[in-house]
């Protein structure tokens, strides 16, 4: 399959600041792609590039075999969810969805009816004929979706559309947002920094850091193998130990040797283990430093009695009795230990 | 102490507006001249007022000066707010304090100012230098007015409406104007008020046609009599209506 968009080693510098460097990615058709990274990793001006509002310093953007790098967003088929939403204030609902056919000089008419039609897919269509402000937060949003996918664009961008709604209307809109995207087949690309609106939603999540891109693959890729340590920590949690590989492939850290199911090359490396898969029962001794009820678990701090400069995170069932303070031995199974890149 | 306090009301609003009450009383006054005994009511000098075709072509040139004049300062007022608030521009802030430090200086100065330039240019003393002294005045008001109503959150919105194929103009006639309709319309008001009212400026730039505060004055060269009262409370009358306008707009409730 070729690819609907792809970004060629796009590098842009804010002043003295790089903020993508050397950035390439590919984005299919019908996909939903969520570039995911903390603030200042260059994921909202990636998307300002593919929407055509920053022309980058070097780099090439391709969309449908066609280069629109220094295109102006009119002119691309593009379309952006904007984080504030940016409805027509002094407009109706329906000349707010209609307003990019109008602008693209379909008769009133008809522009009427696709606004209606695209009002029905996002659930609003009693709202036709009333303003932004008589709307709530969740209501604009789903608007400002239809207002963008009428004109049928070839790629949909948002930027953290679900930044400004509250937790329980976010997780229901993310629902609602990926069962639109599967019933109009539109490729979106989604900006964010929650990790878990990442996993719900991405059928290809892109780990951004610093400018570059650190990880990429579905989720349950990027999740139970992650690349590299960015990764590991910013995309659920993990505990990193620092190892050697000897020249026969033993994998030694401070807390033994480790028997991977296969040998990476020698040198130094990293490993990664999540909190949930640390088991309980072994031979590493550790001393609880800090334990969190959450619910259907409990998250515990340790620090091994062989390293005390190392914390193991692991999750222990929420019946369990264990304070701060208590004895421990644990197990890093050999097959959930993950080697991270450099 | 509620009583010294209703009569220091009394007396504040007696101070402003009395001048006022007397000049309408004796709009209406029977007889020769507009002092007491008052022995009206009588519209005999209204009647004066709209047969007298001086007056009545002054209010036909003021409307036209105050329409046109407040039109021109807000579109570019308009334009200029547009520009600051949008693009980066070298020495902005300086620019900015430039374009509204016209509202400090004194009538006086900037009539004298334009008739040396209309004199030196070759441009006849007119209602159209009158009007275009009207835009100098009126244009920092309005450029003051929409500048402070423009935010990021409406760049956003002029982004979004690029983004779904609009032009610049489109933009600017269908999104950022009526978005900001209630400053222009305030904008447009206050203008309407200053230029209807003015003097000084028109004095010095009109000739032969002038505005209706100039005729007025010509008028009381000749001494007073209720004539002048008449056209004093109409020309009183319709500042007021514009006022009421530019309140209803500026000061209404919007929703957020």
């Amino acid at each position: 399959m070729t690819a609907l968009v792809s970004v060629k080693s796009i590098t842009h510098n804010f002043g003295a600041a790089r903020v993508l460097d050397a950035v390439s990615l590919e984005i299919a058709p019908g996909s939903y792609t969520v570039l995911l990274g903390p603030s200042g990793s260059g994921k909202t001006t990636l998307l300002s590039i593919l929407g055509g509002f920053l022309q980058p310093d070097s780099g090439r953007v391709m969309i449908k075999g066609q280069d629109c790098t220094s295109m102006v967003p009119a002119k691309r088929p593009t379309a952006t969810v904007f984080q504030d939403y940016a409805l027509f204030p002094h407009m109706s609902i329906g000349d707010n969805v209609g307003f990019g056919l109008r602008m693209k000089g379909v008769a009133k008419a008809e522009r009427h009816e696709m606004a209606h039609a695209m009002l029905r897919v996002v659930g609003l269509e009693t709202a036709f004929s009333k303003k932004p402000h008589q709307l709530s937060g969740g209501q604009r949003q789903r608007v400002a979706l239809a207002r963008a996918l009428v004109v049928e664009p070839a790629v949909l961008l948002l930027d953290e559309p679900l930044g400004a709604l509250d937790l329980k209307l976010r997780r229901q809109m993310q629902d609602e947002l990926k069962s639109i995207q599967k019933r109009v087949g539109t490729a979106f690309v989604h900006v964010t920094h929650d990790q878990e609106e990442a996993m719900a939603l991405a059928d290809h999540v892109v780990v951004m850091n610093a400018g570059r891109i650190e990880d990429e693959g579905t989720p349950e890729r990027v999740y139970a193998r992650p690349a590299t340590r960015f990764s590991a920590t910013f995309m659920g949690e993990s505990t990193i130990l620092d190892a050697t590989v000897s020249s026969d492939g033993l994998v030694t850290s401070a807390l033994g040797t480790h028997l991977l199911p296969f040998s990476p090359p020698a040198g130094n490396v990293q490993l990664a283990i999540r909190p949930e898969h640390v088991q309980l029962g072994g031979n590493i001794f550790a001393k609880v430093r800090d334990v969190v009820y959450q619910g259907s678990f409990k998250r515990l701090v340790a620090t091994p009695s062989a390293s005390s400069d190392i914390e193991v995170l692991c999750r222990v069932p929420s019946d369990l009795m264990i304070a701060a303070g208590d004895e421990i031995a644990m197990r890093l199974p050999p097959e959930r230990l993950v080697v991270l890149k450099g | 102490m509620r009583a010294l306090s209703s009569a220091y009301a009394f007396l504040i609003y007696g101070f402003v507006y009395l001048p006022v009450a007397v000049l309408i009383v004796f709009s209406f006054q029977g007889s020769l001249f507009p002092i007491p005994p008052f022995n009206g009511p009588s519209l005999r000098w209204y009647d004066a007022v709209l047969s007298d075709s001086r007056l009545t072509s002054g209010l036909a040139h003021s409307i036209v000066v105050a329409v046109l004049s407040s039109l021109a300062a807000t579109v570019l007022g308009f334009l200029a707010a547009w520009g600051f608030a949008r693009f980066v521009l070298p020495g902005s802030a300086v620019l900015r304090g430039l374009i509204t430090l016209p509202l400090t200086v004194s009538y006086l100065i900037i009539g004298m100012g334009l008739l040396v330039v209309f004199t030196w240019a070759g441009m006849p003393k007119s209602l159209l230098a009158a009007g275009i002294g009207h835009v100098v005045i009126n244009m920092p008001l309005c450029f003051a007015i929409i500048y402070s109503q423009m935010g990021d959150n409406q760049a956003n919105i002029e982004k979004a409406a690029r983004d779904l194929g609009a032009g610049e103009l489109q933009v600017l006639a269908l999104v950022t104007a009526p978005m900001l309709w209630p400053a222009l319309f305030a904008s447009f008001f206050l203008s309407m008020t200053f230029s209807w009212d003015e003097f000084v400026i028109a004095f010095l730039l009109t000739r032969f046609e002038t505005t209706l505060p100039v005729e007025i004055w010509n008028l009381l060269r000749a001494g007073l009599n209720p004539k002048t009262n008449a056209v004093g409370s109409l020309v009183f009358g319709i500042s007021i209506i514009f006022a009421i306008i530019f309140e209803l707009v500026a000061f209404r409730k919007r929703p957020q």
